[in-house]
């Protein structure tokens, strides 16, 4: 029988502080309030003194509440039955369905053994031609979309569920708008996808230490998965709200802030989660992708920048389209050049993003009304033709469709020495008809 | 002696404290005991009868009240034949064997021997009894792949040691007695293969340090011939996320030409080391014929494993080098990155409330990595062999700014900077160092005075560019508009290198210093073209032949070939090849 307190000491911020003894670090303790009960996890051990941090949130919480300490840490159930139920961020159920309480597992267990990962081989083809030729996806990567506000980020990430090669999907929604999370509910609905779905979803007006968990949560269910052979694709947004999360309770915990109130270890507790991303040998895989929103559209603010060292590659999402300019996906190599695509496939890559920011700085000098050369003006029709055909989100074709629009679109606007393209690819994939 | 005992008192994050009565020291290992596991921790401060420790493993479920055991050791790593091919945790935990032992994760509180104590190896003595020796010198050999492992003297050992005994040759154990020293006053004492050292001290058993010179040749063009690095010296990579910072950190690696390499993954993410450990014993050194990862070893603490290790895993890894470099041999290591091992040091300042200095980080930043590049260096050995370890570090400074402390630490006390350049990556002009802010202090193999003619085309050439931006095209000078193509040019042909073609990703010193001339000569003619349109014209069928001549081998028939349709294209040209 585990012990029940009845005197809390402090609150402070989501933390409250109780004298118990012999209590592990990080266990979880449940709290009954007359508002119901919730779940709160130590997070520091000093002599007798217990402090937690209240996943309901402390308000209401009054210093004489009971406080029963449960002898684990955080867990979460794990079955074939999650697919298609939607979870909150304490992993109870937020549909209509019943508690599910057939295996409990241990979140944020121990990290992957570097010596049984095996390199990446297998692209994830989504049909969206800026991901699959210019950035490939590939099995077992750790990629976020970085954007801002207002931006169809949700709308790509959901567009990215339904195409994406993949078993089954965990979303994890952190800190959602009500409406949003409604959103992805439909489109997988609509789109058949629900039922190889598991949603865990904390919205926006749900308590914000619960929304802490909620990587965690679909990491772990996502591990076990894999593990059973499964090939999972965890998608996460918004990791801003989870690192702002973090922030909160890091002040009211009185640590020392590093950059802009953010707590220094903010790139290991990153990382952790991301690094959850592996490809087992001989079983399955887990590839998160992961909306970052960038505070005022700005990359070196600390989550976005921290995010981008860890991650292994970024997508920008800018004015509704995937940039080609910093999007880059570090994984491409191993697929880009094997049997799973066309020998074209990287100088395409390479080729035509070096023409396009060509046509950029040209864009940029005919802003300023320069005369345009006869070079500018190729160009100009060139980035014409590469946004409306390839960027545009709602091109959808397959990879092989793709790089022969590329090799049409060059020949449309330049002659061949003119893409710098080697000689022998020149020969055998430059399009007839063109000039 | 009875080892001394504590009990835990408090735990936040990695951070435990614990009460002790007896004696312990700064830095001292001691084992927090839960169970069967034993984890790991280092003292990192005391207080009055308190310890404060880091402690190297998740400190989930740890209770007040939990037994430490103190090891009276400092945090050490062993030495001996066999560490080669490893791959090692911050620790030196062997992960293979982890792997093997426990599955797919890491396990907590396990801590594996470093090196195989079974393994025979062949002794060769190169001393008599009767020799004298000190803490360094060698008593003689084994192999270990294409490397004579030299059994030096324990290099704590003070003072001078009279040999009383040696192994005859012969197939021992790094655990058997192979030799037999009596000190000064007379006492006497066992030598085997293997002993241990503290990895946050300098091993110093050598005769002198001497000032770098030689060029270390890493194959990278740029580096090589325009921001070179010297065997023994030190440089660092900082760059912006998506700079291609790792992918430069593989490519001198695998490149580089040196004995050793190290490879520290310091914090950064598990994929990159995998690449490494899956790809390295399948790639050939030209050198050896052997394979890569003959020459490697690789110490892999990466980003969600324990922080405290994280910390711990540079000095394991320059430990390691200075070791080999103690050898004669030459060492290379590649610490990926420091930012991270920085920050790891900042989470521990933070849990210690220590008062933060600049972003955070602590007051000692600064010392601490002024201390870690100085550990490299060109060293002569007591017996007059020549040893290097040369130590480059990447920086991954927040937001890309370079006026961060850990990259102004940094550049105070490195010898190269190779800056990346977000810019010249979004450009996909790899590696993405930036031909005009980067600086090296050591010297090139090719003619100083020709490369700054070439870095001032580039410059020239490049403020040319910002001046069309300005007036366009048609407001430039037919000489100007040659100056920036001319600048593009040794841009696109010789500063970047394809990495993933198997003949330009390595360009060696002979083919460098003869593409060079050709890229010289293109430089240095006054084209007759009169015509912006056929000057661009000539300058991308130039362009052309140079990067296909690039990527065939220098043996090949063809590179002549190549190079002929070069020389005619300039000639046809250029009406007189004089200089500018």
């Amino acid at each position: 029988m585990r012990k029940v307190y009845n005197k809390i000491l402090s609150i402070s911020g989501n933390v409250i502080t109780v004298k118990a003894s012999d209590v592990g670090y990080e266990e979880l303790a449940e709290i009954t309030t007359h508002r119901g009960k919730s779940l709160a996890q130590v997070i520091k051990l000093d002599g007798d003194l217990v402090s937690l941090q209240v996943f309901a949130g402390s308000r209401g919480v009054s210093v004489s509440d009971e406080v029963r300490f449960l002898g684990h840490p955080m867990q979460v159930t794990y079955s074939d039955n999650m697919l298609g139920r939607i979870f909150d961020g304490a992993g109870n159920p937020r549909d209509k369905g019943p508690q599910l309480a057939d295996e409990m597992i241990e979140v944020a267990g121990p990290s992957v053994n570097p010596a049984k990962r095996i390199i990446p081989k297998r692209m994830i083809r989504t049909n969206i031609p800026m991901i699959d030729i210019f950035n490939s996806l590939v099995v077992s990567q750790k990629l976020p979309i970085f954007s801002i506000s207002g931006e169809p980020y949700n709308e790509l990430l959901a567009r990215i569920a339904l195409q994406a090669e993949v078993d089954m999907i965990i979303l994890g929604g952190i800190g959602l708008k009500y409406d949003e999370y409604m959103k992805f509910k439909s489109v997988l609905e609509e789109g058949g996808a629900l039922s190889r779905s598991i949603f865990f979803m904390n919205t926006a007006s749900d308590p914000i230490v619960e929304s802490l968990m909620v990587p965690d949560l679909s990491l772990a269910v996502a591990e076990k998965f894999a593990l059973k052979g499964k090939d999972v694709l965890v998608l996460l947004t918004d990791m801003t709200n989870f690192a702002d999360a973090m922030k909160e309770i890091a002040i009211t915990m009185e640590q020392v802030p590093s950059n802009r109130g953010y707590p220094g270890d903010l790139y290991s507790q990153l990382a952790a989660r991301y690094e959850k991303a592996v490809d087992f040998e001989g079983a399955g895989s887990i590839t998160v992708l992961a909306v970052t929103t960038m505070p005022g559209d700005d990359v070196t603010h600390p989550v976005p920048d921290n995010t981008g060292y860890i991650t292994e590659g970024q997508f920008y999402l800018h004015h509704g389209y995937i940039d080609p300019f910093g999007s880059l996906s570090r994984l491409k190599q191993q697929v880009n050049g094997s049997d799973s695509s066309r020998k074209d496939h990287r100088a395409i890559m390479d080729g035509m993003i070096q023409l396009y920011a060509q046509y950029i700085e040209t864009e940029e000098k005919r802003s300023m009304g320069f005369r345009m050369s006869s070079w500018d003006q190729k160009l100009l029709k060139y980035g014409q033709h590469f946004k409306s055909q390839m960027m545009n989100l709602t091109v959808n074709i397959p990879l092989e469709e793709a790089l022969d629009r590329g090799w049409q679109i060059l020949a449309d606007c330049f002659t061949s020495e003119e893409t710098r393209m080697r000689t022998e690819l020149i020969n055998e994939f430059w399009p007839t008809n063109g000039k | 002696m009875k080892p001394n005992t504590g009990k835990i008192i408090g735990v936040s994050g990695n951070m435990v404290t614990v009460s002790v009565d007896g004696n312990i020291m700064q830095n001292e290992v001691a084992y927090i005991i839960k169970g069967d596991q034993r984890l790991k921790s280092e003292i990192v401060r005391i207080g009055d009868g308190v310890a404060f420790m880091q402690v190297f493993e998740s400190t989930k479920g740890l209770n007040i009240g939990d037994d430490v055991e103190f090891s009276g050791q400092l945090l050490s790593v062993q030495l001996g034949p066999g560490l080669l091919t490893h791959i090692y945790d911050g620790l030196q935990n062997p992960l293979p064997d982890l792997a093997e032992a426990h599955g797919f994760f890491l396990p907590r509180g396990v801590e594996l021997k470093p090196l195989d104590e079974t393994a025979k190896w062949k002794f060769t003595p190169s001393v008599k009894a009767g020799d004298v020796v000190v803490a360094g010198q060698s008593l003689g050999f084994v192999p270990e792949g294409i490397f004579e492992h030299q059994i030096m003297v324990p290099f704590d050992l003070r003072g001078e040691f009279t040999v009383t005994e040696v192994a005859k040759a012969g197939d021992y154990t790094i655990t058997d007695t192979i030799a037999q020293v009596k000190d000064e006053k007379g006492k006497s004492l066992n030598i085997s293969m293997s002993f241990r050292w503290p990895v946050k001290l300098a091993i110093e058993a050598y005769k002198e340090k001497i000032v770098p010179v030689d060029p270390l040749v890493t194959q990278a063009r740029i580096i090589d011939t325009f921001f070179p690095v010297a065997k023994g010296g030190t440089f660092c990579i900082p760059g912006p996320f998506g700079a291609g910072k790792t992918v430069l950190q593989h490519i001198l690696s695998r490149y580089a030409q040196v004995d050793i390499v190290i490879v520290a993954a310091c914090g950064e993410r598990a994929g990159e080391v995998v690449e490494l450990l899956r790809e390295f014993p399948e790639l050939e050194d030209p050198r050896t014929g052997k394979t890569l990862m003959d020459r490697t070893i690789i110490i892999c603490n990466t980003s969600s494993m324990p922080v405290a290790a994280r910390e711990a895993s540079v000095y394991t890894a320059v430990t390691l080098g200075e070791y080999y470099r103690q050898m004669g041999l030459d060492v290379l290591l590649m610490a990926d990155s420091t930012s991270r091992w920085a920050q790891a040091m900042r989470e521990l300042s933070g849990r210690l409330e220590e008062i933060p200095g600049e972003e955070a980080f602590p007051a000692y930043l600064e010392s601490r990595i002024a201390e870690f590049y100085e550990r490299s260096g060109l060293v002569e050995l007591h017996d007059g062999k020549v040893g290097s370890l040369t130590i480059g570090g990447t920086v991954s400074p927040a937001g890309g700014n370079f006026e961060e402390p850990v990259t102004q630490a940094t550049l105070k006390v490195v010898g190269a900077f190779l800056g990346l350049s977000r810019d010249r990556a979004n450009a996909r002009r790899f590696p993405s160092i930036h031909p005009l802010e980067s600086w090296s202090k050591y010297p090139t193999f090719v003619d100083d005075n020709e490369v700054a003619a070439a870095r001032d085309m580039l410059q020239r050439g490049s403020d040319v560019g910002q001046m069309m931006m300005v007036v366009g095209e048609e407001g430039t000078s037919h000489e100007d508009f040659q100056l920036y193509l001319k600048g593009e040019f040794l841009d696109s042909v010789f500063l970047q290198q394809n990495a993933f073609d198997k003949v330009d990703a390595g360009s060696s010193k002979d083919r460098q210093q003869y593409v060079f001339a050709m890229v010289n000569r293109v430089l240095k003619t006054n084209f007759q073209l009169d015509d912006k349109e056929k000057a661009r014209g000539f300058f991308n069928q130039l362009r052309q032949l140079f990067i296909d001549w690039n990527y065939i081998a220098m043996d090949d028939a063809e590179f002549k070939a190549q190079e002929n349709s070069i020389d005619k294209l300039i000639k046809e040209n250029s009406g007189n090849e004089e200089s500018l």
